[in-house]
Formats: C-alpha cells, structure tokens, sequence
C-alpha cells in the first residue's frame, strides 16, 4: 500500500480546442492528510479533479487513486473513494433520501440491506436528518452542499475528494463544512478539498496544492507554504534616503520607500541589529517593526492578483 | 472497462458492510447489484410525474378513437378515416386494438419513448446526476445497460397500454366473437388474442430499436429537449421519404418503414418473410447504434 492516497506524474489535459486545462502537474496527496487544492477560478482544479476520477481522460501523464491506476482502475478503487465534483447535482424531482437512495443503488459494492441504516446515519452526519423527506428542489444551497458531502460518505471511505464544498454558502455553512472536513479528517480518512479561497480552508488543511493556470507552483505541507514568506523590515523615518544606503550596505535586498517607510527583505539579520546600524549612522528612526506575509499574500502571489488572466 | 467482483477487493474493504455483503452474496453479486440498480432506474423512470402523465395520455388516445368510431359508425358511417381494418372494426370490436396501433404508430407512441429515451443520458447530464453516477462508480457500460433495458420496459409498457385500452375499448363498444383476419380466414377468438399479444411484441419491438436511437442521441447532449426533438424529427422525416413513391429504393432502409408490417400477423399462414425483414431492419439499427453509443460514451469526457 502506497503512502500517498493521490498521486500523478506529468498530468495533462488538453481540451478539443487546444487549451491545455491541466499541464504536467504532478500531485503528491499523503494519506491521512487534509489537502488543500488551491488556485483561482479556471486554474484547473476542476479538470484535474474530474482527471483523477475518471470522468475525464488524461492527454498525458499519469495518475493513480489510493495505489490505483486512473481511470483504468475506477471500478476498483472508486468505491472507496467518496467524492462532490463541481458542486452538488441530484435529481431536483426526489427528496434528500431518495436521492442517497439512488446513489447507493448504483454502487454495486455497497449492501442493500444495510442501506437504510447507512443512509440514515449519513444524513444525520451533515445534519439533514429532519429535512430528508423534502424535496432537493426545495434544499437551499447549504442543504444541498451538505446532502452532496453525505452522498460521499454513504460507505466507509479511505478518500474523500470535495471540489469547491463551501462555494456560494455563506459563513455559518462554510463553517458547518469546515466542521464536517474535521470530523472527517479525524476519521482518519483523506481530504482532498479544492477551494478558490485559502482562507476557507487554510484552518483544516495539513498540506496545500496551488494551481496557476493549469501548473502546480506549490505543493507542500502548509507550514512549509508559511515559511517561503520571507519577512521584510519595515522603518519610519524623515530620511527614506540615508536609511535606504544603510539597509543596502547591511545587504539587505529589495528596499522600497513609500513616503516616511522604508521597507526591505530581511536576510537573517537582527532587527535590533539594524536599528542600532541605523542609529549609528545618525538616522532618525521613529519607528521599526518586522513584517512577516499573511498567508493569503502569499497564495496571491503565487497565483496572481485578480483578472490576471493569461491562459 | 474492466468487471471485478467485489469479493476480490483489497482487504482494507474486507471488515465494512459492502464487502462483507458482497462475499455473502457470492457469484450472484453482480447480477443482484445490476438488478438493484435496474429497479432504482425503473422507479426514477415510472415514479416521475411527467412520465406518468404520458402514460395517461397515451392510454387516452385508443378510448378516444374507439369513441370517435363508435359515433361513426352510429352516425351512417358516411365520412370516416380511411385507416386500415376500418372495415373490420364495425363487426368486431378486437379490430380496436390493431386499428389503435396502427393510428399511435406514427407519432404519439414513438414521441412517448422519444421523451423516456432522450431523456435517459442527456437528463443525467443536465441535472449533473452522472457525473455522480461515474465517480459511485456506476460503470460507464453498466449504466448504458440499465438505461437501455428501462427503454425497453418503457416500449413494452406504451405499447401493451395501448393494446390493452383498445381491446377493452373495442369490447366495450363493438360486437366481440370470432375474428375474421386479413386473408378472409375466420380464427377463434383466443387464436386473435395470441395473435394480438405477438403484433404487441412486434410493435415494441419497433419502439425500442427507436428507444436506441434515442440513446445514441441523448449520449451526444446534456440538453433532453434537443435529444427528444431531434428523435422526433427522426421519426417524422422517415415517415415522409417513406410516402414519396420517389424514394422507393431506399424505403426499406428507414427506422419507420417496417414497424406496420405487425399485419402479416393476421393472415393465415403468417408472412414470416416480410415479419423477419421487419425484424432484420430493428436489429441492424440496433446494432448500429448501440455500437456506436457504447464507442462513444465509453470514451468521451463527462463535462457536465
């Protein structure tokens, strides 16, 4: 049994028209993890997604799910894995049950005669016990998120994959999904959670995956995204120019001013240790302080400030 | 796509309820899986209120006509359709039957599978139902087959509706006793019956080989409107080539040109030549487009 619960290596999809959705990415899920698969709207997650479950065929590369070759390997491995694709989809015409009904009816693995209980137990798990006999036409949107998510967890599952679970909810339903992913997590089974907002899912994921129009340009364990921010020293003076010559000479790079601040990429060296340079030199300094990126700088650096949109 | 049984699975699955149920159940399993879904299928199909309500209308039409010919026939029988065993109808009410087939033929029951057969596929896809259905996983193979075997339920179920209305109408409403058939021969009227049940067979028959040709359609669309209509526009276009004298070379070749042909059911002896041509003509299209539907649905991206 393999380490990783998703893996590919050179995966790409190129779609009819020529537009390359998915171009060599090579993922790296550890099993266990919660993993966070990160990117703007149109970045390729969707399609790496449908990819790796077998709805899509690759133009090239490979991929594999829980140790499985992809897609060849679907009717083995697919029934371990549960799985939300590109939002909910359900027949609006049946109740919530009904349509569990139906999903568990086409998974030829999975035992009609324990099918209520499971389904049963499914639906209390994301709290829809109470409307299970309404009609999906009348869920709302968290409603329908969450019958998506116990869709995926009708039978016991080693990988649940969840493209985009809290897109259009609102803050109490992002939360309640979030919740959902913890729970699962501690299941022990594998999250692989697309999202286009970092913040939504940066308090439950272990390790992250980010997509730039269609490459992965980051991948790793969240902590390590953390430590790619290089902190920056930021001063206040009224003499931007003497403490740029200071900072330079102490090499530190990048430096840019903005009024009375003076910023510049720290490189090991002590902020006390530049203050007192900076004194010595006879700069007036008001003020210095370390400033270290948010996470959410970070991820847009990565992936590109908004309308950014060159592929 | 490759079949496993699900007891092969690896052991990580050998504890939970699908495994051990799948193990309980032995070689049966699959077929018990494909039959569980089959039924699931036949409910989404038969338990959707708009299926429901064409069935109804359907199985209106042959008490209409029977009505309408009744008032006829009472009525001097001066102006009425010139319809096939119009003649045969006065004196025997079980004539309903043959002359309701005839009439639905050609357009309201091939637009009732027209509705079920371009909705199968290309209704999954506009709901986003099979993109869910892939990654259960269904089985792309598998669930062309419990779609298509619901198609011919649906056939069977229209076109038995259809008959069974007629006949009940015809003996509600005309004299019923031994039935006179085509070639002037006079047969019991259990020997009519059985007759009846077989040009049922024919005629649902006709209407799955079209069911097919609905699911080839439906394969190509996520849209069921433009699936049913384009099956639609199928069935009318080959209707009218195969009245334009023209285009006799190829009438034998259209989806709609044989399906009358349940007549030589009712003559003494049977015509087994032109029944089996009927019959050949299904089966090719059947198999042109059940090919065709398996090669591209077992390869195409579901983008839906």
């Amino acid at each position: 049994m393999t380490a990783l619960a998703v893996a590919s290596s050179g995966l790409t999809k190129r779609f009819r028209g020529g537009q390359v959705a998915v171009d060599h990415i090579d993922l790296a899920v550890p099993r266990g993890s919660v993993y966070g698969f990160l990117g703007p709207n149109g970045s390729g997650k969707t399609t790496t997604i449908r990819v790796l479950l077998g709805l899509a065929f690759p133009t090239s590369g490979r991929a594999e799910l829980l140790g499985e070759p992809m897609p060849s390997g679907a009717i083995r491995v697919l029934p371990r894995v549960g799985s939300l694709i590109e939002g909910p989809a359900f027949y609006p015409f049946l109740t919530g049950r009904d349509n569990l009904v139906r999903c568990d009816a086409a998974d030829r693995t999975a035992d009609p005669r324990t099918a209520a209980a499971r389904i049963g137990e499914a639906l209390d798990r994301v709290g829809l016990l109470a409307a299970a006999g309404k009609r999906y036409r009348h869920y709302s949107l968290g409603m329908k998120q969450r019958l998506a998510i116990a869709a995926g967890l009708l039978t016991p599952r080693e990988l649940i994959v969840l493209d985009e679970p809290t897109n259009g909810l609102d803050p109490q339903g992002t939360r309640e999904v979030r919740g959902l992913i913890r729970q699962i997590a501690a299941d022990g089974i594998t999250v692989f959670v697309s999202s286009h907002l970092l913040a939504e899912v940066e308090q439950v994921c272990s390790d992250v995956g980010v997509m730039r129009t269609g490459r992965l340009v980051f991948q790793g364990p969240l902590e390590e995204l953390r430590a790619t921010g290089a902190a920056r020293v930021r001063v206040e003076t009224a003499e931007p120019a003497a403490a740029v010559a200071v900072l330079e000479r102490l090499g530190l790079t990048d430096p840019q001013v903005a009024g009375n601040e003076v910023s510049a990429q720290l490189a090991g060296d002590q902020p006390e240790r530049i203050c007192a340079e900076l004194v010595g030199a006879g700069v007036g300094v008001r003020g210095l302080g370390m400033v270290t990126p948010s996470l959410e700088d970070l991820f847009v650096g990565l992936t590109g400030e908004g309308f950014d949109i060159d592929g | 796509m490759v079949e496993v049984s699900t007891a092969e699975a690896p052991p990580a699955r050998a504890g939970d309820a699908g495994g051990a149920a799948a193990a309980g159940r032995g070689r049966d399993a699959p077929v018990q899986a494909w039959l569980r879904f089959f039924r699931s299928e036949l409910r989404l199909v038969f338990g959707r209120r708009r299926n429901q309500a064409l069935l109804v209308v359907v199985g209106l039409f042959p008490l209409i006509i029977g009505i309408g010919l009744r008032l006829g026939d009472q009525g001097g029988n001066s102006g009425g359709p010139s319809v096939a065993f119009i003649t045969q109808l006065a004196g025997n009410g079980v004539f309903l039957s043959f002359i309701g087939l005839t009439l639905l033929l050609i357009l309201v029951m091939p637009l009732a599978v027209a509705v079920v057969a371009g909705d199968s596929m290309a209704g999954e896809a506009g709901y986003g139902t099979l993109r869910s259905l892939l990654a259960v996983p269904a089985g792309r193979v598998r669930l062309l087959s419990v779609k298509y075997a619901t198609i011919v339920i649906f056939a069977l179920v229209v076109t038995f509706l259809v008959a069974a209305v007629a006949l009940a109408t015809g003996a509600a409403l005309f004299p019923v006793g031994p039935v006179t058939l085509l070639s002037g021969t006079t047969v019991p009227l259990a020997d009519a019956m059985l007759r009846l049940v077989f040009v049922s067979l024919y005629v649902a028959a006709a209407m799955a080989t079209l069911g097919m040709i609905g699911l080839a359609l439906s394969t190509l669309t996520e849209h069921a409107i433009g699936a049913i209509a384009a099956l639609a526009i199928v069935v009318v276009t080959s209707e009218v080539v195969d009245n334009v004298p023209q285009f006799a070379a190829i009438h034998p070749y259209l989806p709609t040109h044989w399906w009358n042909s349940f007549d030589s059911l009712l003559r003494v002896p049977i015509d087994t030549g032109t029944l089996l041509r009927g019959l050949l003509s299904f089966a090719v299209y059947l198999l042109i487009f059940g090919s065709f539907t398996w090669a591209r649905f077992t390869t195409a991206d579901v983008t839906s």
